[in-house]
Formats: C-alpha cells, sequence, structure tokens
C-alpha cells in the first residue's frame, strides 16, 4: 500500500493498516516492508476504528486551541492524531475513530469518547 | 581509552549579534588557547549547523584542510556521537588534534519558529503534520503528560525542575538567567501555557551560543596545560522520527545508549560524580535521570547525583544544539570540583529521536 492508497481510502472513510502475513501484526504508517520481521507480504485491513489514549497535548498557544493525541489502536500501532469534542481528555480513555472532511473530499482521521452515546 | 579532551571553551553567549561563522571562530580558537595549541595544529573538525557542508564551510573560514571530518546531522546528541567518531579517528591514526565545534546565532536571528520544520517527502509530512503538533514541543508534552499520569504527579512536580535549573544558573556569570533571582513553583505554574502541561518555563530557552572542544591522544595530552579529561566510554542509539513511533513515550534511546557508554568504561552509575543531561524540557530531566540509571522509574525528580550544574538549556543557554556545551560544562566541572573523577554527558536529539552518551574521567 502507498501512501497515496491509503489517503484515497479515506475518502470513503476507511481507516487503512498493514497486517503482516509473516509474523501476524499490525503496522502503520504503510511501509514496504514490515518492521517487526522485514517481511514484504503485507495485507491491507480495515482498523475496528477503537483504542485508547495513550498521551494527549492541547495547544493552547493557537488561534483555536487543539489536541493532538496518540492514539493506540486496537490492532496496535498507534495514531498521531486530533481529538474533538472531548473538552476532559485522560490517558488510557478509550475512544473511537471519527472523521474530519478535507477540502479535496479525502477525510482526516481524528477520534472521539467511546462513551459518548452515539 | 587513549584520547583526552584538552580544551573547552564557550564563544559568546546569549544575544550577540554576531554571525554563526564569528562565533563558530570564538569557539574554536578559544577552545585552541585553553589547550595551548595553535589553530595549525588542527587536522579533525566535527560541526554542523552551518551550512550543508558545514565542516567544509568552517575549514575553508579558519583556512584549515582537516585530513578527518564529520558533519553527521541527529539534533543535539550528535556532538556526543562526534567525540565517538573522534577517539575512533585519533586512536586509528587518521588524525592527531580535532576540534568539535558549534554555534548558533539563533536569538540574534530570529530564526526560530513554535512549528519547528515539515521535511516534504517524509512519512511525518504526510501522516502527521496534518494534525498541526509543534515540533518539537508537542512530542515532549505528551511525554510529560504520561509522566504525570503514569506516576500520579502534578505540573508543580516537574516545576520543580525548572527551579533547580534557575538557581544552578544565578552561580554561573555566563548564564542567561544569571542575576535574575531565584525562581518559584508558582511562577512557572503561571507562564503562559504553550502545549498542555507545559509552559513557557517549562521549555527550554532560545538564546545564540555555542562552545568547543579539542581532543587529542591521552599521551600527548599530558604534556599541554590543561588536566586532559579522558574519554572512558561512549554509546548511542537511534530510535525514531515520527511522533507515533515510540511503544512507550516514557521509554527513550538513553537506555540504551548509556548502557553501551557504561559498558565501554566498564563503569556503573554509582561510578558517576556528575551528569550533563540535556534539558530541552522540563520532562527531560526526571526521565533522562532514569534512563540513565540514575533513579528508579518514577523517581526521576528525586535524583541525587549532582546534574546540570551549568544552569542547562532551561537557564544557561539553548543555542538549538546544547550538545558541545554539555561537553564544555563536564570538563569545566572535572577540573574545578577537587572530588570528581567522573562525569556523564547525554545528548539528544530531536524528540528524544537521537541518543548519545560519552563518560569522562581525570586522574587526580
Amino acid at each position: 500500500m502507498t501512501e497515496q492508497e491509503w489517503w484515497a481510502a479515506t475518502r470513503d472513510r476507511r481507516l487503512l493498516l498493514q497486517f503482516c502475513l509473516t509474523c501476524r501484526r499490525f503496522q502503520h504508517y504503510p511501509r514496504v516492508v514490515c518492521t517487526g520481521c522485514g517481511g514484504a507480504e503485507l495485507e491491507i485491513r480495515d482498523a475496528a476504528g477503537t483504542g485508547v489514549i495513550d498521551s494527549f497535548t492541547t495547544v493552547v498557544r493557537a488561534e483555536t486551541p487543539y489536541t493532538i493525541a496518540r492514539v493506540r489502536l486496537a490492532e496496535g500501532p498507534i495514531l498521531l492524531t486530533q481529538l474533538v469534542d472531548l473538552p476532559d481528555p485522560r490517558c488510557d480513555l478509550p475512544v473511537r475513530l471519527a472523521w474530519r472532511a478535507q477540502p479535496d473530499g479525502r477525510h482526516l482521521p481524528v477520534f472521539r469518547s467511546a462513551d459518548d452515546g452515539l | 581509552m587513549s584520547v583526552a579532551i584538552a580544551g573547552a571553551a564557550e564563544c559568546d553567549l546569549g544575544q550577540t549579534g554576531k554571525s554563526v561563522l564569528e562565533l563558530q571562530s570564538q569557539a574554536v580558537t578559544r577552545a585552541l588557547a585553553d589547550a595551548g595549541l595553535p589553530l595549525s595544529e588542527v587536522d579533525g573538525l566535527a560541526t554542523n549547523g552551518i551550512a550543508r557542508f558545514s565542516a567544509t564551510q568552517l575549514a575553508d573560514y579558519l583556512g584549515l584542510q582537516p585530513a578527518w571530518s564529520d558533519s553527521s546531522f541527529a539534533g543535539g546528541a550528535v556532538f556526543e556521537m562526534y567525540v565517538a567518531r573522534a577517539a575512533q579517528a585519533i586512536e586509528a591514526g587518521q588524525c592527531r588534534t580535532v576540534v568539535i565545534s558549534f554555534a548558533s546565532n539563533q536569538r540574534s536571528a530570529r530564526s526560530r519558529t513554535l512549528t519547528g520544520v515539515v521535511e516534504e517527502g517524509t512519512p511525518e509530512a504526510s501522516f502527521e503534520a496534518p494534525y498541526r503538533p509543534l515540533y518539537p514541543l508537542s512530542y515532549y508534552a505528551m511525554t510529560a503528560q504520561r509522566y504525570l499520569h503514569t506516576y500520579g504527579l502534578t505540573r508543580a512536580d516537574l516545576a520543580a525542575v525548572a527551579v533547580a535549573a534557575r538557581a544552578k544558573a544565578q552561580l554561573n556569570p555566563a548564564a542567561w538567567t544569571y542575576g535574575k533571582g531565584p525562581l518559584t513553583v508558582a511562577e512557572v505554574l503561571s507562564a503562559p501555557m504553550i502545549s498542555t502541561p507545559l509552559g513557557a518555563l517549562d521549555c527550554c530557552l532560545v538564546t545564540d551560543g555555542g562552545g568547543a572542544i579539542v581532543l587529542t591522544s591521552a599521551e600527548r595530552a599530558r604534556d599541554l596545560p590543561r588536566m586532559p579529561v579522558t574519554v572512558l566510554g561512549y554509546g548511542e542509539a537511534l530510535t525514531h522520527t515520527g511522533m507515533a513511533t515510540a511503544p512507550d513515550l516514557l521509554r527513550t534511546g538513553a537506555e540504551a545508549a548509556a548502557a553501551r557508554a557504561f559498558a565501554r568504561a566498564a563503569l556503573t552509575p554509582a561510578d558517576i560524580d556528575v551528569v550533563q543531561l540535556y534539558d530541552s524540557f522540563t520532562i527531560s530531566v526526571p526521565l533522562g535521570m532514569e534512563a540513565l540509571g540514575f533513579a528508579k522509574p518514577g523517581e526521576g525528580l528525586h535524583a541525587t547525583v549532582p546534574h546540570n550544574t551549568s544552569g542547562g538549556g532551561l537557564a544557561y543557554c539553548h543555542p538549538g544544539q546544547l550538545g558541545v556545551l554539555l561537553l564544555v560544562e563536564a570538563v569545566r566541572q572535572l577540573r574545578q570540583v577537587p572530588g570528581a573523577r567522573t562525569a556523564l554527558v547525554h545528548g539528544t536529539g530531536g524528540i528524544f529521536s537521537s541518543h548519545a552518551t560519552v563518560i569522562l574521567g581525570v586522574d587526580r
């Protein structure tokens, strides 16, 4: 999977991960080799879209503050992302995938509380 | 090992109004004067931050034609890496007298930006930049957040690092904050918030400055004016460039780098008299102390080994890359503190991306 293919899938709101058929491990971002075993047989799979906040920081010195986070996906890989509609983020809080539309039709994967009643 | 530091010096620090090459020349000539060696003796040069061909550029400016050079770029840790490369080159006979130098005029030139640089074509440009992290600040902020969460600590606990740095800088007339008096925890906490949980006083300074050290064989160093500071060991580790790569924010490459340096020196943390640790942000100190073996996990704020005696990047000087000034300060401590026999210097670069440890010693 190339970077372009990964971004193209976000047009359909799909968050893709690579799965190594040799060592059976997920990775993100897409590469031509598995960082676990060096294998090149990498399958494309859809992420479940659930995870927990590994850590976060609210960039206060910005016109509109925003919150950056490292989210550890259920599949294992960590994503750098933003948290949305989550006024009181905490480390280890469960979160789920949401999408922020981009002007060019792509979507940016962001995360919101897993427990927001929706 | 058979290589020693024979000279060390700072260039002008603070807000100098000078060019990078002027400051570099000050650093190099002052370090050589300290070593009692003329410029013409230099046949090895390691530096960066000047231009694409940094060592070549400095050699041209100083009228040198070195037989060995290094312009590797790995952030602020690279100067400790240069020590390893220089020691190997001197031991292998490729050169005899190496100068490691760095200088920046970033405060005078107003060249530092809060968001940092996104390098086009890298995975980070595609997968991380859209989220607008501040580089490097957001990474250190997330590390601090995780640290406070894991060990049940607060911003006030971390603020103690900035308070301690300021106190040390009050003893160092060269420090940017010298004469400003002590800092209180309340002042650190009420400074403008930048990226939670790090406020302005949790962040290192932005100043001009730099320095240089001179290395040669230990045998030759014995005949030079200053007490030789021997290179006892070194080790390094590269871990990541992306903010999402590290599986555990609280375990950095400092662990592996220090373990390699200690093994090479056949020493343990208990043998070290003074530590110079890259304090880019307050969180860097407790986390570094733990990784280097001077405190248990979660107890780095209580490390008792004397450290960051100049006031460090938080209170003394931070010219973008502190690595060479950590070495200069370690040499000074070993020279001037009667009981000090060993020093550990640990540099980090980027977002805890690169790590390098050097262990130095003197025979008293």
